[in-house]
Protein backbone atom coordinates (compact mmCIF):
# COMPACT_ATOMS: atom_id res chain seq x y z
CA UNK A 1 0.00 0.00 0.00
CA UNK A 2 2.80 2.40 0.82
CA UNK A 3 4.62 1.31 -2.12
CA UNK A 4 1.58 2.27 -4.27
CA UNK A 5 1.40 6.02 -2.66
CA UNK A 6 5.14 6.56 -3.06
CA UNK A 7 5.44 5.51 -6.69
CA UNK A 8 1.91 7.86 -7.24
CA UNK A 9 3.66 10.89 -5.56
CA UNK A 10 7.23 10.25 -6.93
CA UNK A 11 5.39 9.97 -10.15
CA UNK A 12 3.38 13.03 -9.72
CA UNK A 13 6.91 15.13 -8.24
CA UNK A 14 8.07 14.13 -11.59
CA UNK A 15 5.39 14.53 -14.12
CA UNK A 16 4.64 18.43 -12.21
CA UNK A 17 8.71 18.99 -12.75
CA UNK A 18 8.57 18.32 -16.20
CA UNK A 19 5.64 19.69 -17.22
CA UNK A 20 6.69 23.08 -15.42
CA UNK A 21 10.00 23.13 -16.63
CA UNK A 22 10.23 21.47 -19.74
CA UNK A 23 6.79 20.64 -21.26
CA UNK A 24 5.61 24.32 -20.77
CA UNK A 25 9.00 25.53 -22.41
CA UNK A 26 8.45 23.17 -25.93
CA UNK A 27 6.33 24.75 -28.78
CA UNK A 28 6.84 22.47 -31.72
CA UNK A 29 5.82 24.56 -35.05
CA UNK A 30 5.04 27.28 -32.63
CA UNK A 31 1.83 26.05 -31.33
CA UNK A 32 1.73 22.43 -30.01
CA UNK A 33 1.91 22.31 -26.51
CA UNK A 34 2.16 18.78 -25.00
CA UNK A 35 0.43 18.82 -21.31
CA UNK A 36 2.10 15.21 -19.91
CA UNK A 37 1.14 15.66 -16.63
CA UNK A 38 -2.10 13.73 -17.31
CA UNK A 39 -0.42 10.82 -17.33
CA UNK A 40 -0.73 11.10 -13.43
CA UNK A 41 -4.42 10.87 -13.60
CA UNK A 42 -4.54 8.71 -16.16
CA UNK A 43 -1.82 6.23 -14.27
CA UNK A 44 -4.03 6.37 -10.71
CA UNK A 45 -4.83 3.07 -9.32
CA UNK A 46 -7.63 1.50 -10.65
CA UNK A 47 -8.73 1.20 -7.27
CA UNK A 48 -8.65 5.01 -6.43
CA UNK A 49 -11.55 6.05 -4.19
CA UNK A 50 -13.45 8.12 -7.03
CA UNK A 51 -13.70 10.93 -4.52
CA UNK A 52 -9.73 11.00 -4.27
CA UNK A 53 -9.57 11.25 -7.70
CA UNK A 54 -10.70 14.07 -8.31
CA UNK A 55 -8.93 15.84 -5.29
CA UNK A 56 -5.96 14.45 -6.76
CA UNK A 57 -6.98 15.76 -10.02
CA UNK A 58 -7.73 19.16 -8.73
CA UNK A 59 -4.41 19.24 -6.82
CA UNK A 60 -2.82 18.52 -9.63
CA UNK A 61 -4.28 21.59 -11.62
CA UNK A 62 -4.01 23.40 -9.48
CA UNK A 63 -0.29 22.98 -8.69
CA UNK A 64 0.22 23.31 -12.32
CA UNK A 65 -1.63 26.49 -12.91
CA UNK A 66 0.02 27.79 -9.83
CA UNK A 67 3.48 27.66 -11.50
CA UNK A 68 2.04 28.58 -14.95
CA UNK A 69 -0.33 31.84 -14.43
CA UNK A 70 -3.16 30.10 -15.68
CA UNK A 71 -5.46 29.91 -12.85
CA UNK A 72 -8.10 27.91 -12.99
CA UNK A 73 -7.58 26.45 -16.73
CA UNK A 74 -5.88 22.66 -16.03
CA UNK A 75 -7.68 22.58 -12.72
CA UNK A 76 -11.49 21.94 -14.71
CA UNK A 77 -9.54 19.95 -17.36
CA UNK A 78 -7.89 17.78 -15.08
CA UNK A 79 -11.52 17.22 -13.03
CA UNK A 80 -13.32 16.43 -15.81
CA UNK A 81 -10.43 14.35 -16.73
CA UNK A 82 -10.79 12.34 -13.70
CA UNK A 83 -14.74 12.39 -13.53
CA UNK A 84 -14.45 10.55 -16.86
CA UNK A 85 -11.94 7.70 -15.96
CA UNK A 86 -13.70 5.36 -14.27
CA UNK A 87 -16.64 5.63 -16.78
CA UNK A 88 -14.33 4.64 -19.46
CA UNK A 89 -12.64 2.37 -17.92
CA UNK A 90 -15.91 0.57 -17.29
CA UNK A 91 -16.86 1.34 -21.34
CA UNK A 92 -13.55 -0.03 -22.36
CA UNK A 93 -13.27 -3.15 -20.20
CA UNK A 94 -15.89 -5.92 -19.25
CA UNK A 95 -16.06 -6.28 -15.20
CA UNK A 96 -14.44 -9.37 -15.26
CA UNK A 97 -11.18 -8.79 -16.89
CA UNK A 98 -10.40 -6.17 -14.34
CA UNK A 99 -8.32 -7.61 -11.62
CA UNK A 100 -7.62 -5.83 -8.50
CA UNK A 101 -4.23 -5.94 -8.72
CA UNK A 102 -3.81 -4.55 -12.63
CA UNK A 103 -1.71 -1.40 -13.38
CA UNK A 104 -3.15 0.75 -15.99
CA UNK A 105 -0.46 0.94 -18.93
CA UNK A 106 0.24 -1.11 -21.68
CA UNK A 107 1.60 -4.18 -19.69
CA UNK A 108 -1.04 -5.11 -18.14
CA UNK A 109 -3.93 -3.59 -20.22
CA UNK A 110 -2.16 -4.26 -23.85
CA UNK A 111 -1.74 -1.54 -26.73
CA UNK A 112 -4.65 -0.90 -28.00
CA UNK A 113 -6.90 -0.71 -24.59
CA UNK A 114 -4.27 1.68 -23.68
CA UNK A 115 -3.89 3.90 -26.86
CA UNK A 116 -7.81 4.42 -26.54
CA UNK A 117 -8.43 5.13 -22.97
CA UNK A 118 -5.21 7.71 -23.38
CA UNK A 119 -6.05 9.28 -26.31
CA UNK A 120 -9.84 9.95 -25.77
CA UNK A 121 -8.76 11.54 -22.00
CA UNK A 122 -6.24 13.53 -23.41
CA UNK A 123 -8.40 14.82 -26.58
CA UNK A 124 -10.93 15.81 -23.94
CA UNK A 125 -8.49 17.52 -21.57
CA UNK A 126 -6.80 19.49 -24.51
CA UNK A 127 -9.89 20.43 -25.87
CA UNK A 128 -11.06 21.83 -22.66
CA UNK A 129 -8.13 23.45 -21.78
CA UNK A 130 -7.09 25.25 -25.11
CA UNK A 131 -10.80 26.46 -25.33
CA UNK A 132 -10.84 27.67 -21.72
CA UNK A 133 -7.62 29.08 -22.48
CA UNK A 134 -8.22 30.81 -25.52
CA UNK A 135 -12.29 31.59 -23.57
CA UNK A 136 -13.73 32.72 -27.35
CA UNK A 137 -15.09 30.79 -30.00
CA UNK A 138 -13.91 33.09 -32.91
CA UNK A 139 -10.83 31.28 -33.57
CA UNK A 140 -12.62 27.86 -33.24
CA UNK A 141 -11.13 26.27 -35.65
CA UNK A 142 -7.81 27.27 -35.21
CA UNK A 143 -8.01 26.46 -31.51
CA UNK A 144 -9.56 23.21 -32.67
CA UNK A 145 -6.09 22.42 -34.55
CA UNK A 146 -4.40 23.58 -32.08
CA UNK A 147 -5.51 21.42 -29.41
CA UNK A 148 -5.86 18.19 -31.50
CA UNK A 149 -2.19 18.37 -32.74
CA UNK A 150 -0.92 19.20 -29.05
CA UNK A 151 -3.35 16.20 -27.93
CA UNK A 152 -1.44 13.95 -30.49
CA UNK A 153 1.94 15.40 -29.55
CA UNK A 154 1.15 14.60 -25.88
CA UNK A 155 -0.35 10.93 -26.81
CA UNK A 156 2.60 10.14 -28.74
CA UNK A 157 5.00 11.65 -25.58
CA UNK A 158 2.67 8.98 -23.24
CA UNK A 159 3.02 5.52 -25.66
CA UNK A 160 6.61 7.05 -25.48
CA UNK A 161 7.34 7.13 -22.16
CA UNK A 162 5.24 3.81 -21.53
CA UNK A 163 8.19 1.92 -23.70
CA UNK A 164 10.48 3.48 -21.72
CA UNK A 165 9.72 3.08 -18.26
CA UNK A 166 7.83 -0.22 -18.18
CA UNK A 167 9.14 -3.18 -20.01
CA UNK A 168 5.90 -4.92 -22.21
CA UNK A 169 5.20 -7.85 -20.77
CA UNK A 170 3.74 -11.07 -23.02
CA UNK A 171 0.81 -9.04 -25.01
CA UNK A 172 -2.51 -9.87 -23.39
CA UNK A 173 -5.51 -10.71 -25.35
CA UNK A 174 -7.10 -7.45 -26.40
CA UNK A 175 -9.66 -6.41 -23.79
CA UNK A 176 -11.99 -4.23 -26.53
CA UNK B 1 -33.07 16.41 4.88
CA UNK B 2 -32.17 12.92 5.72
CA UNK B 3 -32.88 12.17 1.78
CA UNK B 4 -31.22 14.99 0.65
CA UNK B 5 -27.54 14.01 2.20
CA UNK B 6 -28.10 10.39 1.17
CA UNK B 7 -28.94 11.18 -2.10
CA UNK B 8 -25.92 13.83 -1.90
CA UNK B 9 -23.68 10.75 -0.63
CA UNK B 10 -25.08 8.28 -3.20
CA UNK B 11 -23.58 10.91 -5.56
CA UNK B 12 -21.09 12.59 -4.17
CA UNK B 13 -18.45 11.52 -7.17
CA UNK B 14 -20.83 13.62 -9.22
CA UNK B 15 -21.56 16.47 -7.03
CA UNK B 16 -17.72 16.90 -6.11
CA UNK B 17 -17.22 16.80 -9.80
CA UNK B 18 -19.47 19.77 -10.16
CA UNK B 19 -18.20 21.37 -7.09
CA UNK B 20 -14.66 21.74 -8.38
CA UNK B 21 -15.31 22.58 -11.79
CA UNK B 22 -17.26 25.42 -10.11
CA UNK B 23 -14.29 26.43 -8.01
CA UNK B 24 -12.10 26.16 -10.98
CA UNK B 25 -14.17 28.70 -13.09
CA UNK B 26 -14.47 30.65 -9.92
CA UNK B 27 -10.56 31.02 -10.02
CA UNK B 28 -10.74 31.67 -13.55
CA UNK B 29 -13.24 34.13 -13.86
CA UNK B 30 -12.24 36.33 -10.73
CA UNK B 31 -8.58 35.80 -12.25
CA UNK B 32 -9.12 37.95 -15.18
CA UNK B 33 -9.83 41.00 -12.84
CA UNK B 34 -7.70 42.97 -10.84
CA UNK B 35 -8.34 40.71 -7.54
CA UNK B 36 -7.07 37.73 -9.92
CA UNK B 37 -3.73 39.28 -11.03
CA UNK B 38 -3.19 39.87 -7.21
CA UNK B 39 -3.19 36.48 -6.77
CA UNK B 40 -1.18 35.68 -9.65
CA UNK B 41 1.59 38.11 -8.49
CA UNK B 42 1.45 36.86 -4.76
CA UNK B 43 2.04 33.12 -6.37
CA UNK B 44 4.68 35.15 -8.53
CA UNK B 45 6.40 35.79 -5.48
CA UNK B 46 6.69 32.63 -3.75
CA UNK B 47 7.15 30.68 -7.13
CA UNK B 48 9.65 33.22 -7.93
CA UNK B 49 12.77 31.64 -5.88
CA UNK B 50 11.88 28.15 -7.62
CA UNK B 51 11.87 29.87 -11.01
CA UNK B 52 14.39 31.61 -10.82
CA UNK B 53 16.66 28.34 -10.28
CA UNK B 54 14.91 26.79 -13.50
CA UNK B 55 15.33 29.87 -15.57
CA UNK B 56 19.24 29.92 -14.51
CA UNK B 57 19.57 26.47 -16.29
CA UNK B 58 17.20 27.15 -18.63
CA UNK B 59 19.20 30.33 -19.62
CA UNK B 60 22.65 28.34 -20.72
CA UNK B 61 20.45 26.70 -23.52
CA UNK B 62 19.17 30.61 -24.02
CA UNK B 63 22.47 32.04 -24.10
CA UNK B 64 23.37 32.13 -27.73
CA UNK B 65 20.23 33.53 -28.96
CA UNK B 66 19.85 36.15 -26.24
CA UNK B 67 23.23 36.78 -26.74
CA UNK B 68 22.77 37.85 -30.42
CA UNK B 69 19.78 39.64 -29.51
CA UNK B 70 21.83 41.98 -27.48
CA UNK B 71 24.16 42.14 -29.54
CA UNK B 72 21.27 43.52 -32.07
CA UNK B 73 19.97 45.43 -29.35
CA UNK B 74 23.47 47.20 -28.56
CA UNK B 75 24.54 47.94 -31.98
CA UNK B 76 21.21 49.65 -32.26
CA UNK B 77 21.75 51.94 -29.30
CA UNK B 78 25.25 52.64 -30.26
CA UNK B 79 23.79 53.70 -33.39
CA UNK B 80 21.43 56.07 -31.84
CA UNK B 81 23.88 57.49 -29.34
CA UNK B 82 24.33 61.77 -29.41
CA UNK B 83 28.18 60.90 -29.97
CA UNK B 84 27.24 58.86 -33.42
CA UNK B 85 25.85 62.12 -34.78
CA UNK B 86 27.51 65.26 -35.86
CA UNK B 87 26.42 67.91 -33.39
CA UNK B 88 23.70 70.11 -35.03
CA UNK B 89 22.87 73.63 -35.20
CA UNK B 90 20.56 75.12 -33.22
CA UNK B 91 19.05 76.82 -36.63
CA UNK B 92 18.91 74.25 -38.71
CA UNK B 93 18.20 70.78 -37.35
CA UNK B 94 19.21 67.56 -38.96
CA UNK B 95 20.55 64.98 -37.66
CA UNK B 96 23.31 63.34 -39.59
CA UNK B 97 24.94 60.23 -38.40
CA UNK B 98 29.26 59.66 -38.09
CA UNK B 99 29.62 56.78 -36.66
CA UNK B 100 27.78 53.15 -37.32
CA UNK B 101 28.62 50.42 -35.18
CA UNK B 102 28.35 46.61 -36.35
CA UNK B 103 28.33 44.06 -34.41
CA UNK B 104 30.81 40.92 -34.50
CA UNK B 105 31.69 38.45 -32.75
CA UNK B 106 35.28 37.22 -32.33
CA UNK B 107 36.32 33.89 -33.99
CA UNK B 108 40.05 34.13 -33.10
CA UNK B 109 41.78 36.15 -30.53
CA UNK B 110 45.11 35.88 -28.98
CA UNK B 111 46.72 37.94 -26.14
CA UNK B 112 50.00 36.32 -25.10
CA UNK B 113 51.97 36.83 -28.40
CA UNK B 114 54.00 39.81 -28.91
CA UNK B 115 51.54 41.22 -31.74
CA UNK B 116 48.14 39.79 -31.34
CA UNK B 117 45.35 39.85 -33.74
CA UNK B 118 42.18 39.33 -33.59
CA UNK B 119 39.28 37.70 -36.19
CA UNK B 120 36.02 38.90 -36.65
CA UNK B 121 32.99 37.30 -38.55
CA UNK B 122 32.66 40.37 -40.44
CA UNK B 123 33.83 41.04 -43.29
CA UNK B 124 33.79 43.47 -46.90
CA UNK B 125 30.41 41.88 -47.19
CA UNK B 126 29.10 43.79 -43.99
CA UNK B 127 30.68 46.83 -44.97
CA UNK B 128 34.05 46.26 -43.34
CA UNK B 129 36.71 48.62 -44.50
CA UNK B 130 40.56 48.91 -43.07
CA UNK B 131 41.13 51.32 -40.07
CA UNK B 132 37.83 51.04 -38.96
CA UNK B 133 37.87 50.73 -34.78
CA UNK B 134 36.57 47.98 -32.99
CA UNK B 135 35.63 48.51 -29.55
CA UNK B 136 33.71 46.39 -26.60
CA UNK B 137 31.26 46.47 -23.95
CA UNK B 138 33.70 47.70 -21.98
CA UNK B 139 36.23 49.50 -23.90
CA UNK B 140 38.11 50.39 -27.14
CA UNK B 141 39.81 47.11 -28.82
CA UNK B 142 41.50 47.94 -32.02
CA UNK B 143 41.78 48.85 -35.30
CA UNK B 144 40.92 46.56 -38.58
CA UNK B 145 43.83 45.75 -40.72
CA UNK B 146 42.88 43.03 -42.83
CA UNK B 147 39.41 42.94 -44.61
CA UNK B 148 38.48 39.44 -46.72
CA UNK B 149 34.87 39.06 -47.88
CA UNK B 150 33.89 37.43 -45.14
CA UNK B 151 36.11 38.36 -41.73
CA UNK B 152 38.29 40.67 -40.95
CA UNK B 153 41.42 41.07 -39.01
CA UNK B 154 41.94 43.21 -36.18
CA UNK B 155 45.31 44.89 -34.55
CA UNK B 156 44.07 44.44 -31.12
CA UNK B 157 46.02 47.40 -28.77
CA UNK B 158 48.20 44.49 -27.35
CA UNK B 159 50.22 44.86 -30.63
CA UNK B 160 53.63 47.00 -30.90
CA UNK B 161 52.64 49.24 -33.80
CA UNK B 162 49.29 50.15 -31.75
CA UNK B 163 49.68 53.85 -30.76
CA UNK B 164 46.27 55.14 -29.85
CA UNK B 165 45.17 58.62 -29.46
CA UNK B 166 44.02 59.31 -26.28
CA UNK B 167 42.76 61.87 -24.01
CA UNK B 168 42.88 62.52 -20.14
CA UNK B 169 39.30 62.65 -19.45
CA UNK B 170 39.57 64.79 -16.19
CA UNK B 171 41.44 67.76 -18.47
CA UNK B 172 41.24 67.13 -21.68
CA UNK B 173 44.32 66.61 -22.51
CA UNK B 174 45.80 64.81 -25.35
CA UNK B 175 48.26 61.69 -24.55
CA UNK B 176 48.90 58.41 -26.41
CA UNK B 177 48.39 54.79 -25.16
CA UNK B 178 50.79 52.13 -26.29
CA UNK B 179 51.11 48.38 -25.21
CA UNK B 180 53.60 47.47 -22.32
CA UNK B 181 54.10 44.46 -24.65
CA UNK B 182 54.36 42.30 -21.12
CA UNK B 183 50.63 41.31 -20.10
CA UNK B 184 47.43 41.98 -21.76
CA UNK B 185 45.79 43.90 -18.90
CA UNK B 186 48.40 46.94 -18.40
CA UNK B 187 49.29 49.75 -20.88
CA UNK B 188 51.10 52.87 -20.95
CA UNK B 189 50.14 56.01 -21.54
CA UNK B 190 52.98 58.24 -22.93
CA UNK B 191 53.52 61.64 -24.19
CA UNK B 192 51.80 63.31 -21.22
CA UNK B 193 52.82 67.22 -20.76
CA UNK B 194 54.91 67.08 -17.66
CA UNK B 195 52.91 69.94 -15.75
CA UNK B 196 50.03 67.46 -15.65
CA UNK B 197 49.70 65.53 -12.24
CA UNK B 198 47.90 62.18 -12.82
CA UNK B 199 46.51 60.07 -9.88
CA UNK B 200 45.42 56.14 -9.73
CA UNK B 201 41.97 55.59 -11.56
CA UNK B 202 42.16 58.38 -13.83
CA UNK B 203 39.94 58.20 -16.64
CA UNK B 204 41.44 57.81 -20.31
CA UNK B 205 39.17 57.95 -23.16
CA UNK B 206 39.51 58.06 -27.04
CA UNK B 207 40.22 61.46 -27.96
CA UNK B 208 37.89 60.88 -31.55
CA UNK B 209 41.08 63.34 -33.73
CA UNK B 210 41.66 59.65 -34.80
CA UNK B 211 38.93 59.03 -37.29
CA UNK B 212 38.68 56.02 -35.96
CA UNK B 213 37.11 56.14 -33.07
CA UNK B 214 34.51 58.49 -32.00
CA UNK B 215 35.40 60.95 -28.89
CA UNK B 216 35.09 59.16 -25.42
CA UNK B 217 35.36 55.62 -25.88
CA UNK B 218 37.14 54.13 -22.18
CA UNK B 219 40.77 53.21 -22.67
CA UNK B 220 41.37 52.41 -19.41
CA UNK B 221 42.31 53.60 -15.88
CA UNK B 222 45.99 55.22 -14.63
CA UNK B 223 47.44 52.46 -12.26
CA UNK B 224 50.61 54.52 -11.97
CA UNK B 225 52.23 58.29 -12.88
CA UNK B 226 55.75 58.14 -13.47
CA UNK B 227 57.35 61.40 -12.82
CA UNK B 228 60.89 61.82 -14.80
CA UNK B 229 62.95 64.67 -13.71
CA UNK B 230 64.31 66.25 -16.88
CA UNK B 231 61.92 64.95 -19.31
CA UNK B 232 59.68 67.07 -21.41
CA UNK B 233 56.85 64.07 -21.48
CA UNK B 234 56.14 61.55 -18.92
CA UNK B 235 54.31 58.68 -18.74
CA UNK B 236 52.32 56.40 -16.82
CA UNK B 237 51.04 52.58 -16.92
CA UNK B 238 47.30 52.35 -17.06
CA UNK B 239 45.17 49.08 -16.32
CA UNK B 240 42.81 48.70 -19.80
CA UNK B 241 38.70 48.51 -19.78
CA UNK B 242 38.38 45.36 -21.91
CA UNK B 243 39.28 42.71 -21.05
CA UNK B 244 41.37 41.08 -24.06
CA UNK B 245 41.63 37.89 -22.68
CA UNK B 246 37.44 37.60 -22.55
CA UNK B 247 36.36 38.78 -26.13
CA UNK B 248 33.62 37.61 -27.48
CA UNK B 249 31.18 40.26 -28.77
CA UNK B 250 33.19 43.40 -29.94
CA UNK B 251 31.74 46.50 -32.28
CA UNK B 252 32.80 47.47 -35.21
CA UNK B 253 33.01 51.45 -35.84
CA UNK B 254 32.57 52.92 -39.18
CA UNK B 255 33.31 56.33 -39.73
CA UNK B 256 31.01 57.21 -42.28
CA UNK B 257 32.52 60.89 -42.44
CA UNK B 258 36.29 59.47 -43.26
CA UNK B 259 36.51 60.08 -46.90
CA UNK B 260 35.38 63.50 -46.60
CA UNK B 261 37.61 64.04 -43.34
CA UNK B 262 40.46 62.19 -45.10
CA UNK B 263 40.80 64.30 -48.16
CA UNK B 264 40.27 68.18 -45.80
CA UNK B 265 43.17 66.86 -44.40
CA UNK B 266 45.06 65.92 -46.94
CA UNK B 267 44.13 69.60 -48.68
CA UNK B 268 45.21 71.01 -45.44
CA UNK B 269 48.29 69.10 -45.47
CA UNK B 270 49.09 70.21 -49.29
CA UNK B 271 49.24 73.55 -48.36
Amino acid sequence: MNNIIYRNLSRFLLLFILQIYIFNNIELLGYLNPYVYILFILLLPLETPQTLLLALAFFMGFSIDYFSNTIGINMAACVLVAYLRPGLIRVLSQKSELDPGMKIGIRDFGFRWFFIYTSVLVIIHHLVLFYLEVFRFNEFFDTLKRSLFSALFTIILIIISQYLFFKPKKQKRGLL
Amino acid sequence: MRYLIAFLWKHSFFFLFVFLECVAFMLMINSQNYQGTVIINSTNQITGSINNISSNIVDYFMLRKSNDKLLEENTFLLNSQKTSFSVSDTGFQYRDSIYRFIGAKVISNSTHKRNNYIMLNRGRKHGIELDMGVISDKGLVGTVIQVSENFCSVMSALHKDSKISARIKKNNQLASVIWNEIDYQHGILKDIPTHLQLFPNDTIISSGNSLIFPEGILIGTVTEYHAEEGKSLNSASIRFASDFNALYYVYIIKNLKRKELLDLKKEVGDE
